[in-house]
């Protein structure tokens, strides 16, 4: 029962940091090229177009919904295996998002990359 | 890929990695905090640690945004995640931890990660039609195709039409 309570926390916390990630990318190219853009108007405008987009706002409201269920997982199951489990899928998760919701081309070099580091991920803080 | 984009790269790399290491030092000092004593959490905001801390991982999430402005998803989370490797270099030559062969070969196989995503292009979605660039790329072609008139038009503005057609489905 408590392993159940364990990886429905780390579920939900890969779920809403890939949820949060998704957002906040989509957010910063909705808003451009942050170099360009400060270059032709100046860092307030960037400032001021970041905090105005509405998918920015959600995907923050994601990462802290992430984090204080990390909190609650960490509380239920043991570091080890929280810590990396949540982090290692968050990587694949991220992977299969961005392929179908920012349509960004995750090709084989892609892929083998996300398993790489989400298997290098689970080894390193188990 | 400039210098300059490197350098944020790199930001997002080291920030995160300083941050949470000096948190999680801040708060090993600050003691442990229950649902019950949540005031203990704005103590442990005056420990020095703490502050720099979360002072860093504003840092981080700034160049973090940053990258995400010019470049993939999929490309910025394997490449800043040698902040991982970091971590065991620095648990290994400043705090001489112990650092297991398991952990040596997750080490090799996060860099190993980031080498095949660095030698990828950095931006492959082209979601973002409000970038400058493409609008004003769209705008020409159909000026230039009414000043030259004749057949050959039909044939260029139908080249110059497929990616604007392509881009606005996408949309």
């Amino acid at each position: 029962m408590k392993n159940a309570y364990t990886w429905g926390g780390i579920l939900v916390v890969v779920f809403a940091s890939v949820v949060g990630d998704v957002l906040l990318a989509r957010a910063m190219k909705q808003v451009g090229d942050v170099h360009e853009l400060w270059r032709r108007t100046g860092l307030w405008a960037v400032v001021s177009r970041t905090l105005g987009n509405a998918n920015f706002f959600l995907g923050v409201t994601a990462m802290a919904v992430a984090f204080f269920s990390l909190l609650f997982a960490l509380s239920w199951g043991d570091v080890s295996l929280v810590a990396p489990a949540s982090a290692s899928l968050t990587f694949i998760g991220n992977a299969f998002a961005a392929k179908i919701f920012l349509h960004e081309k995750v090709d084989r070099r892609r892929w083998l990359a996300a398993v790489l580091v989400a298997a290098g991920v689970a080894l390193l803080a188990g | 890929m400039t210098f300059r984009k490197y350098l944020v790269l790199a930001g997002v790399t080291v920030f995160a990695a300083a941050g949470d290491s000096m948190l999680s030092h801040g708060m090993k000092q600050a003691g442990s905090i229950s649902l019950h004593h949540l005031q203990n959490i704005i103590l442990a905001v005056l420990n020095p640690w703490v502050a720099v801390g979360i002072l860093l991982l504003l840092a981080f999430f700034a160049s973090y945004m940053n990258a995400l402005s010019w470049a993939d998803l999929t490309y910025v989370l394997p490449a800043t995640s040698l902040g991982y490797v970091l971590l065991a270099l620095v648990a290994k030559f400043a705090l001489h931890e112990q650092v297991s062969p398991l952990r040596w070969l997750g080490i090799a196989l996060i860099s190993g990660g980031v080498g095949f995503v660095a030698g990828g292009p950095a931006l492959t979605s082209h979601d973002h039609s409000k970038s400058p660039p493409f609008d004003s790329a769209q705008g020409k072609p159909p000026a230039k195709d009414v000043r030259n008139g004749a057949p050959p038009v039909g044939s260029a503005s139908a080249e110059h039409d497929a990616p604007a057609v392509s881009s606005g489905v996408r949309r």
